[in-house]
């Protein structure tokens, strides 16, 4: 799925890179960081409510390009300055978790297990 | 061989992660293999969050060789009274603080286990917890 798509489905702000040419395969929804950190999956979304730095640094590590923040959590400078430097693409959406997972779900984004 | 060493500061999460974040950067340069990469800063991230997490302070010792990759993850600190507890997953003893911040959730040593091709822990109860990782390079194409 594209990820602008991902944007226009759920009147989502990108914050930090750009999602034009993006291509996303699965989504994985969690607020704990440890569980995303047991994932092996590439081209992964990661739908988080968790804004803070550690975010960041998981996604850093676990290689993951592209972080969708949900029920309206806003991404911190520091966020976003690391996220720039670390050519990670942030997006912020107003709806909550579960929503957002439906209709990624319904558009055929694929879960990780 | 190339050898690192950082200092990690306990309680300090806008630091925690740097350690790990700067031996990405050196195993990048070094052409090692992506999923390799990937093993080891997991393993890396998650020893140094625990001394963020647990501990008054520690270092974090690097030494990359052509054909594997040593780490010792040091602290002061309280000490692991019970580690076979401690290796199941979702057992922790972690703060309220440490899981607003997403961790805490008793997923880590197991992570870290999963991730390494060796992992030593020694630990004294009120004195510190070391961690002892290797991870080989030659499995790349698992």
């Amino acid at each position: 799925m594209k990820l602008s798509i991902v944007v226009e489905l759920l009147d989502a702000r990108v914050v930090s890179g750009s999602v034009s040419e993006e291509v996303v395969e699965t989504g994985f929804c969690s607020d704990l960081m440890s569980d995303v950190l047991t994932l092996e999956t590439e081209r992964m979304l990661l739908i988080t409510g968790m804004a803070n730095l550690q975010t960041i640094r998981t996604a850093e590590m676990a290689d993951i390009h592209w972080i969708l923040l949900v029920r309206n959590k806003k991404a911190t400078q520091e966020m976003l300055k690391l996220a720039n430097e670390l050519g990670i693409v942030m997006i912020e959406t107003a709806m909550s978790s579960f929503r957002t997972c439906g209709i990624l779900y319904n558009a055929g984004l694929k879960p990780v297990y | 061989m190339v050898r690192l060493r950082y200092e990690i500061e306990g309680g300090n999460f806008n630091r925690a992660g740097n350690a790990s974040s700067n031996v990405k950067k050196v195993l990048k340069q070094l052409n090692i293999d992506q999923r390799l990469i990937k093993k080891v800063v997991v393993a890396l991230y998650e020893a140094e969050v625990n001394i963020v997490a647990h501990a008054y302070g520690g270092y974090v010792s690097v030494e990359i060789s052509p054909t594997q990759i040593d780490m010792i993850v040091s602290d002061k600190g309280p000490g692991i009274p019970d580690v076979e507890k401690a290796m199941k997953e979702g057992f922790s003893t972690a703060s309220q603080k440490v899981r607003e911040m997403g961790f805490g959730a008793g997923m880590g040593l197991p992570n870290i286990k999963k991730n390494v091709d060796s992992l030593e822990i020694d630990t004294i109860v009120g004195v510190g917890t070391t961690l002892k990782m290797t991870k080989l390079f030659n499995d790349a194409a698992e």
